[in-house]
C-alpha cells in the first residue's frame, strides 16, 4: 500500500494506492490518525483512484475514520474510485454515509458546500 | 473459443494477514485459466479475502500458529472454494452471517454479506472448538467483450 498525505484548508488529503485489506488496514489507520492529529485537520479527502483492491477490512478502517471525523464535526469525502471499488462501497451501504465524487475538484466543491451549510 | 478447464489446487498457510493476499492472488491465477470477466474476477477475489480474513481474525483469533487450508476446484465453468480452519468455530452460524455492523468500530461485520453478494452459493459448516469450513460456489460465464487481461 502507498499513502501520500497532504494537508490544506483544514483538510487532510490522502492518496491511497495498492491493495487495501487486513494487513494494510492497520497501516492506514495509524498513519491517518497520526496525520489528522499533527495537521489539526477536521476533514478527510480520500483519493482512491490508485486502489487495486478493497475488502471489508479496508472498508472497516475507512468507516472507523469516518466516525472519528464526524465526531469532530468534520466531513469525509471519497473520490476517483474505480467502478469495482465503488461497487464495494455500494454493496456495504457505506456509500449512503459518505459522498463518493468522481474528481478532486468535485470533492472540494462538495466540501465547501457542506462547510457553508454547517457554518 | 470457449475454454473448459478442470483443475484443482490445495494451499495450506499460516494464519497471518499477509496470506490473505496470497490466497486471493492464487485463486485469481487459477480462475484466469478460464475466460473470465474482470467483474467476476474482482468478486471472487473479495470473497476469498473475506473468507480467509474470517479464518484468521475469528477462527484463530489472530494467532499465527493456526493453519488455514484453501482448496479451489474448477469444474468446467463452476468454481468451488473451500476455506477451512481448525479454530474456535461459530456457535450461531445464522447470527454470524447476519448483515450487522460489528461491535468493533474498525470492522464492518460485512464479510459474509460480500461472500453472499458475490458468490452464487455460500455454505458454512462449523463446530465450536473444532473449526469452520466455508464452501463458496460461483458459475463463471465468459463475456468476450469484457475479458480480464492477466
Amino acid at each position: 500500500m502507498s499513502l501520500i498525505l497532504n494537508s490544506k484548508k483544514n483538510t487532510l488529503i490522502v492518496r491511497v494506492g495498492g491493495d487495501f485489506d487486513l494487513v494494510t488496514a492497520n497501516e492506514f489507520r495509524e498513519k491517518i490518525d497520526k496525520s489528522m492529529e499533527e495537521t489539526v485537520s477536521q476533514n478527510l479527502l480520500l483519493d482512491l483512484s490508485k486502489i487495486t483492491f478493497i475488502d471489508s477490512s479496508g472498508l472497516g478502517v475507512i468507516l472507523g475514520r469516518y466516525r472519528k471525523v464526524k465526531a469532530n464535526q468534520g466531513e469525509v469525502i471519497i473520490y476517483g474510485a474505480k467502478p469495482a471499488v465503488v461497487k464495494i462501497f455500494k454493496v456495504s451501504g457505506i456509500s449512503s454515509l459518505m459522498p463518493i465524487c468522481n474528481t478532486e475538484k468535485e470533492a472540494w466543491e462538495l466540501l465547501e458546500k457542506k462547510s457553508v451549510k454547517g457554518a | 473459443m470457449d475454454k473448459i478447464v478442470n483443475n484443482k489446487i490445495k494451499l495450506e498457510f499460516m494464519s497471518i494477514g499477509e496470506n490473505v493476499a496470497l490466497a486471493r492472488i492464487t485463486v485469481a491465477a487459477l480462475v484466469s485459466q478460464l475466460e473470465i470477466t474482470l467483474n467476476d474476477l474482482e468478486e471472487i477475489k473479495v470473497a476469498v479475502s473475506e473468507a480467509v480474513s474470517n479464518a484468521i481474525i475469528h477462527g484463530y483469533q489472530n494467532k499465527p500458529e493456526g493453519m488455514v487450508t484453501l482448496a479451489a476446484i474448477l469444474k468446467g465453468h463452476t468454481l468451488i472454494l473451500e476455506i477451512e480452519d481448525n479454530g474456535v468455530g461459530i456457535s450461531d452460524i445464522q447470527k454470524a452471517m447476519e448483515p450487522a455492523y460489528s461491535t468493533d468500530p474498525e470492522r464492518t461485520g460485512l464479510g459474509f454479506v460480500f461472500m453472499q453478494s458475490f458468490m452464487d452459493e455460500v455454505k458454512v459448516i462449523s463446530q465450536v472448538d473444532s473449526g469452520t469450513k466455508v464452501i463458496l460456489k460461483k458459475q463463471i460465464s465468459a463475456d468476450i467483450k469484457n475479458i480480464a487481461v492477466s
